[in-house]
């Protein structure tokens, strides 16, 4: 066999796999996204952009994302790091840590939808500590800060564990003697975390920020289960034009919003965090 | 004025002790080297006065101060790392400076220090490459110049050259040497290859199972080693031992041959030559040859005298082959003598 094909002939079987489960999808997504009965047309796009719910759910987003992922980062950050210089006990901890990754994010909704609602175990303490008077309704659209905070915390809640596994791994990738040399050389702990740990986890900061990011664009069960209709954003409208108004083109359209503003991000994170040329471990 | 004491130094991990009682000054100034087998304890002492480890007994001093409680940033040191350790997300003048922008120099100390140690070590243009970018050599300079830059009172180095090639290595020593004496840095230097510790040391800490058997000068060390272990570990090949039994007045029967010794209560002893210090003549020790290897300058011949492998460096004009008979007459004063029990050197 041919040296130089050898490495596409053995990508083949997933190339087509992808082509296959992915692709043809996204092109019959596409394909609905653009036309109507009568051929190409841009007539959904301008229905979902111009609906009066567009604005505020994309600002919601957005907004989320924006509050959300800078916490996870450092809070990863900070976990990871802590993980790292543990010696006994550090499987269990990530064990732990991680438990909230096998939840599913309507379950997540839910868990803190107990926390939260009327009788939910928030209201049962405070009541019980003579706080308020009787427990009330949290959730409420008299309480949008509080909503907000509340889906903040169940994503914070969920998924800052997928960016701590994959720093983890990154972080225990930087070889013990960079740390050493930085030491010797008169970096103090924090530095070193700056100077050295920050730059050569570029990689795996970039892996766990778009994977972040992207999910973020896409939060919809947590909302669902916490903010119902209080709190739209882009993935609800999309079910809603799919499920409740039955328009599969324009359901199809704000899936290709949503999936554009994943690229942009993407590239932008890439972007930012991009390693130079010779500059690799 | 930075010289190092070690006072009592030991370190176990765990129940391995892997420094035994260790005492040692270094000299202002000096080139002191440490030299001994793989996993001897050499890196462990290294790091030690470093400050990167934390010797379980005894006390480290350098300069006069007790720094063994001391970070490592605050004792006056730098440090070549055995794998260089050479930052690679930063550029070749970014490590270099990176110990002088921590301790806040303004930029444009910083640019001095950086060029006048970049061009003592060649590296001059290479300061905006990235250590991806450079051959295992010019990472090494790097590694140098990043701890010249600091202008340390002593400077550490583990192996610094052990990766290079023969030829690379060889010029590297010597360059280093001079950079080093004209820096009037104190220098600890590790090393298990033996020409490299002659041709660099002042003097030679020869480190066994976590002890230093001998610290003396490369000529002493070779000439006179004060253990076996020095005898066999020094020199290229090394020493031949022989069993020597006491013959009375200070007289030893060698291999069938009566020579003259030291007086000493107890027998047998070791008798101990160098290869090199051996001729060919008509009394002697009775060798038979194994194998002749002509090594161009000289003739390497391996021998079995009384049942011993024995080895004599030997003029390339002489005609030997295998199976051959060879008397050879040591040279009266390169002979020296162990005691087996002690192993040490008797006088
Ligand atoms: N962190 C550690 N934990 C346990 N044992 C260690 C540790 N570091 C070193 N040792 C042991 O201590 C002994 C001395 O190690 P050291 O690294 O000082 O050897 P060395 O003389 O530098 O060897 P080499 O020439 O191979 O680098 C070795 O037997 C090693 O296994
Ligand atoms: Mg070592």
């Amino acid at each position: 066999m041919n040296a130089r094909l050898l490495p596409y002939m053995l990508i083949l079987p997933v190339t087509l796999f992808l082509c296959l489960f992915f692709l043809y999808p996204f092109v019959l997504v596409a394909k609905q996204a653009f036309t109507t009965g009568a051929g190409f047309t841009l007539d959904n796009f301008r229905e979902v952009v111009s609906y009066w719910k567009f604005p505020i759910s994309l600002k919601n987003t957005l907004l989320l994302a924006a509050a959300v992922v800078p916490i996870q980062l450092a809070l990863s950050l900070l976990m990871a790091t802590m993980v790292t210089r543990m010696e006994k006990g550090r499987d269990l901890v990530l064990y732990v840590w991680t438990i909230p990754l096998g939840i599913s994010d309507l379950a997540a909704g839910l868990i803190w939808l107990a926390i939260f609602e009327q009788s939910g175990f928030l209201n049962s303490m405070m009541h019980g500590m003579g706080i308020v008077d009787k427990p009330a309704n949290l959730l409420t659209f008299q309480n949008p800060g509080l909503v907000f905070v509340a889906i903040a915390l169940a994503e914070i809640w969920r998924a800052t564990a997928i960016m701590l596994v994959i720093l983890v791994a990154g972080i225990g990738l930087i070889p013990k003697e960079y740390y050493e040399a930085a030491e010797v050389f008169g970096a103090s702990p924090w530095k070193r975390f700056v100077r050295i740990t920050l730059p050569m986890l570029r990689p795996s900061l970039q892996t766990a920020l778009v994977l972040r990011v992207i999910m973020a664009f896409e939060v919809f069960a947590v909302v669902a289960a916490l903010g119902g209709t209080l709190f739209p954003v882009l993935m609800g409208e999309t079910y809603a034009y799919q499920f409740d108004l039955l328009n599969s083109g324009a359901a199809a359209a704000m899936a290709l919003v949503i999936l554009a503003i994943s690229i942009a991000a993407t590239l932008v994170i890439l972007r930012a965090l991009r390693v130079p040329k010779g500059a690799t471990i | 004025m930075a010289e190092i004491q070690i006072k009592n130094v030991a370190k176990k991990f765990g129940a391995y002790q892997a420094l035994h009682d260790i005492n040692l000054t270094i000299a202002d100034q000096e080139f002191m080297v440490l030299l001994g087998a793989s996993g001897c304890g050499k890196t462990t002492l290294l790091r030690i006065i470093c400050g990167l480890e934390t010797a379980t007994e005894g006390e480290v001093w350098i300069g006069g101060r007790r720094v063994d409680h001391l970070a490592p940033k605050d004792r006056g040191i730098a440090m070549v790392f055995q794998n260089y350790a050479v930052f690679p997300h930063l550029t070749v003048f970014e490590n270099i400076g990176f110990g002088l922008r921590m301790q806040k120099l303004p930029d444009d100390e910083v640019r001095r220090r950086v060029e006048r140690v970049a061009s003592l070590m060649h590296i001059e243009m290479l300061l905006k490459r990235y250590s991806g970018e450079l051959s295992g050599g010019q990472r090494q300079r790097v590694a140098v110049a990043r701890a010249l830059a600091m202008e340390p009172d002593v400077i550490l180095m583990d192996e610094p050259l052990s990766n290079l090639d023969a030829l690379l290595r060889m010029e590297m020593r010597a360059e280093l040497k001079g950079v080093l004496a004209e820096s009037k840095t104190t220098a600890v230097y590790v090393t298990h290859d033996q020409v490299e510790a002659m041709s660099m040391a002042d003097r030679i800490s020869v480190m066994h199972q976590g002890e230093i058997v001998q610290a003396a000068s490369p000529i002493e060390v070779y000439r006179n080693p004060a253990a076996e272990f020095v005898a066999s570990f020094i020199g290229n090949p090394p020493m031949n031992f022989l069993r020597a039994e006491a013959a009375g007045d200070g007289k030893w029967s060698v291999a069938g041959n009566v020579i003259d010794g030291p007086r000493y209560g107890k027998s047998p002893l070791q008798f101990a030559i160098r290869p090199e210090d051996m001729q060919p003549a008509g009394d002697g020790l009775e060798a038979k040859v194994k194998i002749v290897e002509p090594l161009g300058a000289h003739l390497l011949v391996t021998c079995e005298v009384n049942g011993t492998l024995f080895r004599a460096v030997l003029d390339s004009d002489m005609e030997v082959k295998r199976g051959d008979m060879l008397t050879l007459a040591p040279q009266t004063d390169r002979v020296r003598w162990f005691d087996p029990e002690t192993t040490l050197a008797v006088a």
